[in-house]
């Protein structure tokens, strides 16, 4: 049983653990949508991994990252909407990524887990290179903390004070896009932004800082993971979405039992 | 008195979707000089302010800044996300520049002391400007950029905001790049007046307000001196599409004068007599 569980447990802290500062950044800058659209581009980075024979996280995070540039380059357009664009290539990618995943009848894919995650597939191999990479996400976000809140507070102020906005931004969209390779493992292309967006959402009516709001996102987000598998494991219910569940009833009772509202 | 250039614009063009918002504008920015750009709506003052803080390329011409030149920047408005707990502290924090001690004398200095630990989204828009204010402080500017001030801020907050300018700029010694929404009155302290409209129609100093009749005759109280009267001649006429109608220079050349300078085709002397 621990040999099962307990990798599931480490990396679904971990995920929790660096989409709380990262998913608040994503609810200040309102790219809910942006994230989405990575996540579903995960599918077609795995489709990708098979055909050229890569590591399929390696294909993941290649295709969110060729995806986060074209979207910054793309959104200076004025011929469609930016939510209509993230919406094509959301689908565009998650359409192509079920179709390449299909025709490779050599190679035997859960669907649903690529879709809904299968946390409880996880090995401890899997654990080691998790924690390599939220390491190097958390160290890298450490780095870029200040200019990205700058950059959060006001995007033109901070670049008419020296920040590098669009360096700072790309190095961004690459934790982004490597939060959502991790994210694949523990809920699915389906859910990535939920581990992202909620926890985060639920601890603004917790705090008073933005720092405060990051380490509340990832304590919410840990506890939601030790509640969700917890729930899996008693009522024999898929992983992914038990955490996802987890975070939403965490949200809805913070919100309908917060002592006052936080300015 | 010829004193060094903070910021160097030669012949600068900008086009935004195949249709050119500046043309040919040429200006410099010296240190402690206050320069206030006017002019319709449209005109491209916003875009012309954005190309010297480096928020936009032009699309021709040069810009050259001084090495090291440090800006402080105070946009028109600032919305930060209600999602962001953030206060005024934290947010005069994140400019990285100066101690507990200097944000409490920065906001002190421009009357902002009690917001301190405010949220940000709680600010109304003249405590917001205020607040702004201090963080462009807190960055010792060799030049401070404001983007229509006045905007939204009634007569007695402009000319108090304008007061508060001239003693910043005499006690930091920075030099003042503002556009004013309105085409006649500006900061009395201001050196050059540039009055745009895609191109520079004219330029030149503003006349002391007291000795306007006109404007005096509008407030009885007197309380004027902080506000100037730029009276402007322009040397051709608009359209309704902003196109130069009379053939005319396409620029006048900016230099520090005593009252505006006219292109060749100006049709009346300096006191405002015609002599065609």
């Amino acid at each position: 049983m621990i040999e099962i569980l307990l990798p599931a447990l480490l990396i679904g802290l971990l995920l929790a653990l660096i989409a709380g500062p990262l998913g608040c950044f994503v609810v200040w800058g309102r790219m809910a949508y942006f994230g989405d659209t990575l996540a579903h581009s995960a599918l077609l980075g795995i489709g990708l991994g098979f055909l050229f024979q890569l590591n399929p996280t390696v294909g993941v995070i290649l295709v969110a990252s060729a995806l986060a540039l074209a979207l910054t380059v793309l959104q200076g357009q004025r011929f469609i909407a930016n939510d209509t664009l993230l919406g094509i290539m959301a689908h565009g990618t998650l359409a192509l990524g079920l179709v390449l995943v299909s025709l490779m009848s050599h190679v035997r894919v859960d669907l649903l887990g690529l879709l809904f995650g299968d946390l409880l597939a996880t090995s401890f191999q899997d654990v080691l290179w998790v924690t390599g990479l939220a390491a190097l996400i958390g160290i890298a976000l450490r780095f870029i903390w200040i200019p990205m809140l700058n950059i959060a507070v006001n995007q033109e102020l901070a670049q008419a004070e020296g920040v590098r906005v669009g360096w700072v931004r790309l190095l961004f969209m690459l934790l982004l896009a490597s939060t959502v390779a991790i994210g694949m493992k523990v809920v699915g292309a389906l859910l990535i932004t939920a581990m992202l967006i909620i926890p985060a959402a639920a601890a603004r009516k917790l705090s008073h800082t933005p720092e405060q709001m990051a380490l509340i996102a990832s304590v919410i987000g840990m506890g939601s993971v030790l509640a969700g598998l917890l729930l899996s494991w008693l009522a024999d219910t898929p992983a992914g979405p038990s955490i996802v569940l987890c975070s939403v009833l965490t949200f809805v009772v913070v919100y309908l039992f917060s002592p006052r509202t936080q300015g | 008195m010829t004193s060094e250039t903070l910021v160097s614009l030669r012949d600068i063009g900008l086009d935004f979707k195949q249709r050119t918002v500046l043309d040919q504008i040429t200006l410099d920015i010296h240190r402690r000089e206050i320069l206030t750009i006017i002019g319709p709506n449209g005109a491209g003052k916003s875009c012309l302010l954005k190309i010297v803080l480096g928020l936009y390329q032009p699309s021709r011409g040069s810009v050259t800044r001084t090495n090291g030149l440090t800006i402080g920047y105070m946009p028109q408005k600032l919305a930060v996300d209600p999602s962001l707990p953030l206060t005024v502290d934290r947010f005069l924090r994140l400019a990285n520049a100066g101690d507990s001690q200097a944000i409490d004398q920065a906001l002190q200095r421009v009357g902002a002391r009690s917001l301190r630990q405010a949220a940000v989204q709680r600010l109304s828009g003249g405590e917001f400007q205020r607040v702004l204010l201090a963080r462009a402080l807190l960055r010792s500017p060799d030049l401070l950029v404001l983007d229509e001030p006045a905007q939204g801020v009634d007569l007695q907050g402009q000319q108090s905001l304008y007061r508060l300018l001239a003693q910043l700029r005499e006690e930091h010694g920075f030099a003042i790049l503002m556009v004013s929404h309105d085409l006649h009155f500006v900061m009395a302290q201001t050196d050059q007046v540039l009055c745009l409209n895609q191109h520079v129609c004219c330029s030149g100093t503003a006349e002391a307000v007291v000795n306007h009749p006109e404007y005096l005759a509008l407030f009885s109280s007197g309380e004027v001196e902080d506000i100037g009267v730029y009276t402007h001649h322009h040397d051709h006429h608009h359209d309704l599409h902003g196109q130069v109608v009379d053939e005319a220079p396409r620029f006048t050349r900016i230099t520090p004068t005593d009252g505006h300078v006219h292109g060749p085709g100006c049709s009346h002397d300096h006191k405002g007599q015609r002599h065609d």
